[in-house]
């Protein structure tokens, strides 16, 4: 069964114009978010991307952008208390993630 | 003298794998970077990247019988492939370092690496190519489908580029939830112990399982049940299915008309226990496949208001319950 998290939340942003269609960001996606369409990319399924940060980092042309982060609450509460960045930081052993 | 490692894993390496998915010792399962062989490799011989942690070098290895190939093993601090990919251990600077001390390109002749696909959140591949010309190639996200990738010519097919999230892989990461559960769990547990020493309606059995079923809730079942639960927030998950938990402990108890539960200490547990799985349910996001950065803070930000307003109410009645007689 496909899981499927919130819909109209993802910060991922394509800008068309950049794009030369190499399709490296249709390898590294682990969802399934791009579709190449007249040797450019298109995004198919947004409400997929986890915000990884895989293809705005290997896009050698600056054609993606994300805010990139962990998708992890107890992370996220971390940040909050540590007032730093939400980090899954799991050194301290302190959280069931990674 | 490169070290050769075997595709089979020995009994230790099983039990290692048990150990560390209850959370024993798991932040010092690691082994030495580096390059090392598998099977007799040769300068021809195709070369996999992979991270530190132990668990993922055996995952990795026992994939790989009867095939003659290099892994250069990246210092991750001991952590997975993903996660050190997301901190960046499993990035574009230890890449190239760990390419340059190996001397990768006096054993190989050619100029591929294949990296794992959830490494490619820390690699910026162009510049890896730029400062050491080895060209990145990402390879499956599984393991499993590494036979597969280098007999189609290191090419990938959706299936094996798309993350998934099983009963099975959902199952294996539950240990390590209750695991996590247990300090704050054992902080409550002592609390009611010293209000039990003073006060008039002492906890008991109920309080007991109340709670660790509330908990069990929130690490294990709602993990399993996860894709069959009909909402989409995880904290909304667990609170459901603590919901009716909290429902049928106190109907089991007779609660409201009679019984063994006086009346507040039901509403405290109608208030608290759903809370508590939701709690719990929520953690999960973080190993979870598919939660987002963005969705995880939009859930949290309806869940954790909720949970502290239900949860410090609940307390409130379950203490007026303990030092008052009503």
């Amino acid at each position: 069964m496909k899981h499927k998290y919130l819909k109209n939340v993802v910060t991922l942003k394509l800008y068309t114009e950049k794009c030369t269609g190499c399709g490296t960001c249709t390898d590294v996606c682990p969802h399934d978010v791009f579709e190449m369409v007249n040797k450019k990319v298109v995004i198919i399924n947004r409400d997929s991307c986890i915000e990884c940060g895989a293809c705005v980092k290997n896009c050698p042309f600056h054609a993606l952008e994300v805010n990139p982060g962990v998708g992890c609450a107890s992370a996220i509460i971390r940040g909050w208390l540590t007032g730093s960045e939400p980090s899954c930081d799991c050194s301290d052993n302190s959280s069931g993630c990674c | 003298m490169i070290p050769q490692i075997s595709t089979k894993l020995s009994v230790l390496d099983i039990l290692g794998a048990w150990k560390v998915r209850w959370g024993v010792g798991r932040m010092n399962y690691r082994i030495n970077p580096g390059l090392y062989a598998i099977g007799t490799p040769d300068e021809n011989s195709n070369v996999l990247v992979t991270a530190n942690y132990k668990l993922t070098l055996d995952m990795l290895r026992k994939e790989l019988t009867g095939l003659n190939l290099w892994i250069l093993v990246l210092d991750t601090n001991g952590i997975n492939v993903w996660c050190a990919a997301g901190k960046g251990t499993f990035g574009t600077r230890e890449l190239i370092n760990r390419i340059t001390k190996s001397k990768l390109s006096e054993i190989v002749s050619h100029n591929t690496i294949i990296l794992p696909q959830l490494g490619a959140p820390g690699v910026v591949a162009h510049e890896v190519t730029k400062k050491t010309g080895f060209q990145i190639k990402y390879g499956p996200v599984r393991a499993s489908d590494i036979n597969a990738y280098i007999n189609a010519g290191l090419k990938a097919n959706s299936n094996m580029r798309e993350v998934k999230f099983t009963t099975k892989d959902r199952l294996v990461l539950t240990p390590m939830e209750i695991t996590s559960s247990l300090k704050p769990s054992i902080f409550i547990f002592g609390m009611m112990f010293l209000i039990n020493l003073i006060a008039v309606n002492k906890f008991g059995i109920i309080d007991f399982y109340g709670y660790v079923g509330a908990l069990m809730i929130g690490c294990f079942l709602t993990p399993v049940l996860l894709p069959w639960i009909p909402v989409k927030p995880f904290a909304l998950k667990g609170w459901i299915l603590g919901l009716l938990w909290s429902v049928f402990v106190v109907i089991v108890n007779g609660w409201p008309v009679s019984g063994t539960i006086e009346l507040l200490r039901g509403l405290a547990y109608l208030l608290i226990l759903p809370s508590v799985s939701a709690y719990f349910a929520m953690n999960f996001t973080g190993s979870s496949t598919y939660t987002s950065y963005s969705g995880v803070l939009k859930e949290m930000k309806t869940a954790i208001p909720i949970l502290i307003i239900t949860i410090s109410l609940g307390t409130i009645l379950l203490l007026i319950n303990s030092f008052v007689k009503l």
